[in-house]
């Protein structure tokens, strides 16, 4: 399968596939080999503190959590199981409520068995991050190139 | 509903969803509060399709086990603690040890470090077997800062 058709897959397979991811509303915007980027549109119960107007950090971990899967799998090129092993996240500004929530992730190492990834998320300028996260995925069982779409997003 | 008539709520009348009522995040994840106990909480996250993070296997979303231990953690000081506001996330971190699979979750909390400005929370998440813990989490969060002093996280 060439890598663009994989990409393609994986765009299309992203909302079916993952129920959760589809539910918040999470779009994939652009899928390479270099990495992943989405986006989520707010929605008034992202908020996780009302009296303040801020954006629970709960939704930005998911965000990232999305993404870091996607972008593993594309790094990898075709469909293979991975499960996440931690996730570490710093909030370094508050989310607020109103434009998008973006986010791109990049897998910078990947072995026969784990995967390292890291990811930002920023709202209206992607220098001025809300997040910055640190991921190990690792690859979990053989005979993966037998795994369908549906096997391969957590 | 303000913080401290929803704490009351909770504390006296043993009624958890007072709390989620400020936290709108955590009703949309379906949360509750399954023991008031302020000593010792117990946080639930009934089982919903829409928490489903792989469709195959079926799994929870790695995202929403984490958003709920985060969740669980925030809860846990508004319940235990005084704070007149939500406490703010500083940073997070998950291990995954199992799968979570198409179950209830639960989470139960404790502040290992608790300084004037800034809280540790350990969190265990588990569903049909509490010894058997699918996540461990941990997090900073930064409390309302006391009279006159501006909070470092305030952008």
């Amino acid at each position: 399968m060439s890598a663009q058709i994989f990409y393609d897959a994986l765009r299309k397979g992203f909302g079916p596939s993952v129920p959760h991811s589809r539910d918040l509303g999470i779009e994939l915007t652009r899928i390479d080999g270099e990495g992943a980027e989405g986006r989520l549109p707010y929605r008034p119960e992202f908020l996780g503190d009302t009296e303040r107007g801020l954006i629970h950090t709960g939704v930005v971990t998911t965000l990232i959590d999305s993404l870091c899967g996607v972008a593993l799998l594309a790094h990898i090129g075709c469909p293979a199981r991975v499960a996440t092993l931690d996730l570490r996240v710093d909030y370094l500004r508050p989310s607020r409520p109103g434009p998008d929530l973006r986010c791109r992730a990049e897998c910078y190492r990947l072995t026969g068995q784990i995967a390292f990834l890291r990811a930002s998320v920023w709202q209206e300028d992607p220098a001025a991050p809300v997040a910055a996260a640190l991921a190990a995925f690792m690859r979990t069982g053989h005979g993966a190139h037998k795994a369908g779409l549906e096997g391969v997003l957590r | 509903m303000n913080l401290e008539e929803a704490r009351r709520r909770v504390r006296e009348q043993r009624d958890g969803s007072a709390l989620l009522e400020v936290v709108p995040y955590a009703a949309y994840l379906g949360l509750r509060i399954e023991s008031v106990d302020s000593s010792a909480p117990v946080l639930k996250l009934p089982f919903r399709p829409s928490l489903i993070g792989n469709s195959s296997l079926p799994a929870l979303h790695g995202g929403v086990v984490a958003a709920f231990a985060e969740t669980a953690a925030m809860l846990h000081l508004l319940l235990v603690l005084d704070e007149q506001r939500v406490p703010k996330s500083v940073d997070f971190s998950i291990d995954y040890l199992r799968s979570a699979h198409a179950e209830d979750s639960y989470a139960s909390c404790s502040v290992e470090r608790l300084g004037r400005r800034v809280a540790q929370v350990q969190v265990r998440c588990w569903q049909s077997d509490p010894a058997r813990p699918v996540a461990v989490a941990r997090a900073h969060f930064l409390l309302a800062a006391p009279d006159g002093e501006a909070a470092p996280a305030d952008a």
